[in-house]
């Protein structure tokens, strides 16, 4: 879902970035107020995990192929500005290193893929989790919720940015992205609930660590 | 020193990595709608280019170079949000 230069413009990068910034800064403060030394390593290998896991693009439908965010995980595991700060660390290098999303649609890109998935992903967990339950299931089922939701709100987010740009309209963009990001999200919450089973099963601690 | 869980995660990431050049070819969501949807062509590329595409210039074989660009990213990543995260903590430490 990483957004070229292009496909933006001026206005609307310049709102997604000032939104952004505002949200990595606040998100900073927050980590310094609440991050302690057990999640410093967590931090890292949620940022390296999802990385490495966007690399792997899973086809969904007819020639088209989706990858994990991995928002939704990173804020199930550390709380929704942890989340946000992981997945901004993680854009800003795809984006300066790998040139994967443009230098002018980072601040959208932090907007979908960091602040709105890292936000929609630690909620419905929290809220499908008081129905289903904290045991093994409940997570499980929160978790895949939580991470299919975070992906079908956040390619909302981009067609929305893609129709106020003049890019596309809704009633095109709208549709289409849901329509395929509705499937990869079926993708991010598998992989979502099988990060969760591993750590369940190995870990069960690190799901207990304090939220930021 | 001693084995802790996250060398292992850190391991398995690069693992991740190491099956990059596995991964679909095909275009993904966004950009299938912008082929479909007649958008693509308003795509510019990037001012510079350093490991454009998860490939690293130079390397011939094409599976190598993404791997290395997967290693090269899991190591980054792993340092600047471990690093970030640790300066965090040491800064409220010493505001205590």
């Amino acid at each position: 879902m990483h957004i070229p230069d292009g496909f933006v413009n001026i206005a609307t990068a310049a709102t997604t970035y000032t939104v952004s910034a505002a949200g990595v800064g606040y998100a900073i403060r927050e980590a310094e107020r609440k991050l302690g030394e057990r999640h410093v390593p967590l931090m890292g290998v949620m940022a390296a995990f999802i990385f490495a896991a966007q690399m792997l693009n899973f086809p969904v439908i007819g020639g088209t192929s989706g990858h994990l965010i991995g928002a939704a995980l990173a804020a199930i595991m550390l709380g929704p500005w942890a989340g946000v700060l992981i997945m901004a660390c993680v854009l800003v290098v795809q984006c300066l290193v790998f040139q994967d999303g443009g230098l002018l649609s980072l601040g959208a890109n932090i907007f979908n893929m960091g602040l709105i998935a890292s936000f929609v992903g630690y909620y419905v967990y929290r809220g499908v989790g008081l129905l289903a339950g904290g045991d093994r299931r409940g997570t499980l089922v929160s978790g895949f919720a939580a991470a299919w939701a975070s992906v079908l709100v956040a390619s909302t987010a981009c067609a929305l940015e893609l129709a106020v740009s003049g890019t596309s309209p809704l009633r095109v963009a709208l549709p289409a992205m849901a329509g395929f990001h509705v499937l990869i999200g079926i993708g991010e919450g598998l992989i979502t609930t099988a990060v969760l089973s591993l750590v369940l099963a190995a870990r069960r601690d690190l799901l207990e660590l304090e939220k930021v | 020193m001693k084995l802790r869980w996250w060398h292992i995660a850190l391991v398995i990431c690069l693992a991740v990595a190491f099956l990059s050049p596995l991964a679909s070819g095909s275009p993904d969501g966004l950009e299938k709608v912008a082929e479909d949807k007649g958008f693509m062509e308003r795509a510019k590329e990037a001012p510079f280019q350093a490991i454009a595409d998860y490939v690293v210039p130079g390397i011939e074989n094409e599976a190598a170079a993404t791997i290395v660009a997967g290693i090269i990213g899991t190591l980054l990543l792993f340092g600047l949000t471990y690093g970030g995260a640790w300066l965090l903590v040491l800064r409220r430490k010493g505001s205590a």
